[in-house]
């Protein structure tokens, strides 16, 4: 018998009927109600559990009551075991997704599906970081972390192929998030906030012609490689956020930050999570380098995730010293359109873009076009 | 139209490791005893071998019976595909052909198979001669002016070429400084991972939104840090490279080396040629477009054709032919060479059927060999389109030469399944389809290359095979899901292939990791 944590947010989703781009915080989603919103993450939840029905007698389902989850899984037949009292006509809150995500760890769930957005996947990933596989539903306004399968029914397919299929891989995906208040006023600013394990549906490996069976780690370990092998004795080096960039730091035995940017110097680290403020104090113009890597599922380089190298920072490090990196696994479906930077500053974006080099490998660039 | 799809089931043995059936004391044959005689002649024998190459354990080799030996090795067969037994039009990029018989009986002639490469080069001017007349086919072939025929594969054909311009670049005192060589995404990944083994970095140009290596990216890369470009064409996806001269001049310009990939040249036979590319080098499968089985990864050829500019640094020896007297010799004398990069010089066995399959064929049977082969490619891409589920790569660049690159990515929407779920189903139909080299850019891939020895039957059997599973994954999901029904082996583990602590290739390996069945030690 499997077990599977099931979260419904019974209130994601609700601002976008209504135009109001994300329903975080009580007083938007108030007003989402006035509107006339009605609840669907549930309704999403449900098409996800009907993917799942062929296995509905192998599946036990953990859930806290009501609409946060039980009632949809009672609804779609499954045997449920209630976590705790979901709270019926409650208004629900991020504490109670922390909470049922921790006590699902507790109950030894073998994976977690969530029905939400971007602001839920943040909530799971304050509860479990990458201690259990989770699938996201896209249930909510914001869906920008690559966390969530493209639609329901796609997420209900990968959790039976997790559960039951054949042996499968798990990779860390991004949760990214945007200030919903400047979203309402125009402008979108995704960070990365975390990485959450999410089941990798392999590529079934081919006789002959893929011989090797390269999966992600070792193309990391070629593009850390390549970029340790790269740096200079005396030269600062800026390290930006993501899981590829945190693998070189690890490569050279320093600690560092996953969300945040560090500064390593002869192989050490010199700062960590730094600000804007304390990187302009750091660096020096013109022999400052600066690695990044591609952040999210739509190709960003700069402006999302890594706001903390801003403008002033760029212009005083040069385009010449920046390297990015990435696996071509990670690059994937990105490959042959453009990268995108977002800077805050039209000028220096239009600088930035044209041709630039990706370490994808050991001895090995890819061209990328950069595009703002 | 009938439904050619028809009930097939492979044979399933559960055929154990030849060393699982070792039997100590079994013999396959026993060999006489020496008699006195020789014994007072030669001694033991064993003790003239010098001390130090005398092994001092027994080999631990499998102890069996000759009828259990034949019988395991026909079922292994039994539980294979192979060119001759399916309709290898899924081996995309292969470009699988049928290898004529009568060639085969040449290649296993003893005026050829007991031929030694350290005869004196009097005693074997016949083999010679049949290199030195294929050196001069290819110069015809791709407008190049000399040839060697020493790699063993295609693979080992870039190295050739990466060792010839590292050799060009060298002589000029340029070595240093060149230190970049530039791909494209969708030639063959050798093209990359080669020239990284002779101490390049590799540039990669990705595709434009056509599908065609991108021009503005190339001209961003190339540089006077440029050793050589490294292109195949047409590329993976099908997608002829139209601007290819543009690519080749500007690379020229910067002083770089043109090399191509013609592994597969398999749709352009007397259509185009490498010299009108602007390419320096090239090379051919003789094992792929010219007819000589692939030998699973056994002895191939490479062949390398060259601009003279370069005919010096090619690898020795070669293959020349005196102008008086008429006799062919083994030309070592090369001091700019780039070395060598395989013993002696040449397959004989795959040049000879080559050899022989050109003949036979001759200029326009080449050509028309070509012009069939995109034929097929483009009838089957056709019928193929009409499937439910399927798209084409690129499709706003409709045309494609000799094999195309399809997505069920539409599929996978609609129905969970991809193309990793085709292709365990279709072993249940006695065939297979390959998907594409990693890691994937287009999403659910598969690879189809019809070349001209399929007829139009054939090519309807597959297409029907691949409708009625698209129909399966659309109607009659179960029968996906547990595919495939009548195979050797069901759901394979794949951790067993790519996780370098748990595959064994070797029985040695096995051991080492293993006891009883896959029981970890």
């Amino acid at each position: 018998m499997k077990r599977l944590g099931l979260i419904v947010n019974p209130i994601a989703g609700m601002g976008g009927s209504v135009g109001l781009k994300g329903t975080d915080g009580d007083d938007v989603l108030r007003q989402a109600i006035a509107l006339g919103a009605s609840p669907r993450a549930p309704l999403r939840a449900s098409e996800a559990l009907e993917a799942l029905g062929l296995h509905k007698d192998g599946i036990k389902i953990f859930a806290f009551s009501g609409d946060m989850g039980a009632s949809v899984s009672e609804g779609a037949g499954f045997r449920t075991v209630l976590l705790k009292d979901g709270g019926e006509g409650r208004r629900t809150s991020a504490d109670d997704t922390i909470m049922a995500a921790r006590l699902m760890e507790e109950s030894g769930v073998d994976l977690i599906l969530f029905a939400g957005g971007d602001g839920t996947a943040r909530d799971i990933y304050a509860a479990l970081e990458t201690r259990v596989p989770v699938i996201g539903i896209p249930a909510g306004v914001k869906i920008h972390s690559p966390v969530f399968a493209r639609n329901p029914l796609m997420a209900g397919k990968l959790a039976g192929l997790f559960l039951f299929g054949p042996p499968m891989g798990t990779r860390e995906l991004e949760v990214m998030d945007i200030d919903e208040g400047s979203f309402r006023s125009g402008s979108v600013r995704a960070s990365l906030f975390g990485y959450l394990l999410v089941p990798f549906e392999r590529r079934h490996l081919q006789a002959g012609k893929s011989a090797g069976g390269k999966n992600e780690m070792v193309e990391i370990d070629g593009v850390v490689r390549e970029v340790s092998g790269r740096m200079l004795p005396e030269k600062l080096y800026l390290v930006g956020p993501g899981s590829t960039t945190a693998a070189v730091m690890r490569h050279l035995g320093c600690e560092g930050t996953l969300l945040g940017i560090d500064a390593i110097r002869n192989g050490r680290t010199v700062g960590k999570d730094l600000s804007e403020k304390e990187i302009l104090r750091m660096i020096e113009p013109g022999n400052t380098g600066l690695i990044i890597t591609v952040i999210g599922g739509q190709g960003f380089i700069l402006g999302r995730g890594n706001q903390q190298i801003s403008p002033e920072v760029l212009r005083a490090i040069g385009k010449k010293n920046i390297i990015i990196i990435a696996t071509p696994s990670k690059l994937g479906s990105l490959v042959g359109k453009a990268l995108f930077v977002d800077t805050g500053d039209r000028s220096l974006d239009r600088d930035l873009c044209g041709y630039m080099r990706i370490v994808t490998g050991l001895g090995e660039e890819t061209i990328f076009r950069v595009d703002r | 139209m009938t439904d050619k799809t028809r009930p097939f089931h492979q044979m399933r043995w559960n055929e154990p490791i030849i060393y699982q059936k070792s039997v100590p004391g079994q013999r396959g044959i026993l060999i006489p005893e020496v008699e006195d005689e020789i014994r007072t002649l030669v001694g033991d024998g064993i003790s003239s071998i010098p001390d130090t190459v005398r092994r001092r354990d027994l080999p631990n080799l499998p102890e069996m019976g000759q009828p259990q030996v034949v019988r395991h090795f026909n079922h292994l067969s039994q539980e294979n595909l192979g060119a001759d037994s399916n309709i290898d039009i899924g081996q995309g990029t292969c470009t699988m052909k049928h290898s004529p018989k009568i060639n085969e009986i040449f290649a296993r002639s003893p005026k050829l198979a007991d031929l030694h490469p350290l005869q004196d080069t009097s005693t074997v001017q016949g083999i010679l001669e049949i290199f030195f007349r294929v050196g001069e086919l290819f110069r015809e072939i791709s407008g190049l002016d000399c040839c060697s025929l020493q790699p063993g594969g295609g693979t080992h054909g870039v190295l050739a070429l990466a060792s010839i311009v590292k050799a060009w670049h060298r002589d000029r005192g340029e070595d240093e400084k060149r230190d970049e060589v530039i791909t494209t995404l969708f030639s063959h990944p050798a093209d990359a991972a080669v020239p990284k083994v002779k101490g390049y970095k590799v540039i990669i140009l990705p595709p434009d939104e056509e599908g065609q290596p991108d021009l503005d990216a190339f001209k961003s890369a190339v540089s006077d840090r440029t050793a050589a470009i490294f292109f195949t064409n047409p590329e993976d996806t099908g997608i002829f490279n139209s601007r290819i001269r543009e690519f080749t001049d500007l690379a020229h310009e910067f002083g770089a080396l043109c090399c191509y990939d013609q592994a597969n040249a398999n749709g352009l036979l007397g259509i185009a040629r490498a010299r009108e590319a602007g390419f320096d080098i090239s090379f051919f499968n003789l094992h792929k477009t010219f007819s000589s089985p692939h030998g699973c990864g056994g002895p191939a050829t490479g062949l390398v054709m060259a601009d003279r500019r370069l005919a010096g640094y090619l690898p020795v020896p070669v293959v020349k032919r005196h102008e008086d007297s008429g006799l062919y010799y083994l030309d070592w004398n090369l001091p700019k060479s780039c070395g060598k990069v395989k013993e002696f010089f040449g397959v004989a066995p795959v040049v000879v059927r080559a050899y022989a399959w050109i003949m036979a064929l001759g200029a326009d049977g080449l050509e028309e060999a070509s012009r069939t082969a995109v034929l097929n490619n483009n009838y089957f891409m056709k019928k193929m389109l009409q499937i439910r589920g399927c798209s084409l790569s690129y499709p706003n660049h409709p045309a494609r030469i000799e094999q195309a690159r399809y997505s069920w990515e539409k599929m996978k929407d609609d129905t969970g399944f991809g193309t990793g779920d085709v292709q365990r189903r279709i072993a249940d139909f006695g065939t297979h389809y390959w998907a594409s080299h990693e890691p994937w850019v287009i999403p659910e891939p598969f690879t189809i290359e019809p070349s001209e020895s399929y007829s139009k039957e054939d090519i309807d059997e597959y297409l029907d095979i691949m409708a009625r599973i698209s129909r399966e994954c659309y109607e009659d999901p179960e029968t996906i899901r547990n595919a495939p029904h009548n195979s050797t082996v069901h759901h394979i583990d794949h951790d067993y292939f790519d996780d370098p602590g748990k595959w064994a290739i070797t029985w040695r390996e096995y051991n080492r990791k293993y006891d009883g069945y896959f029981n970890r030690r």
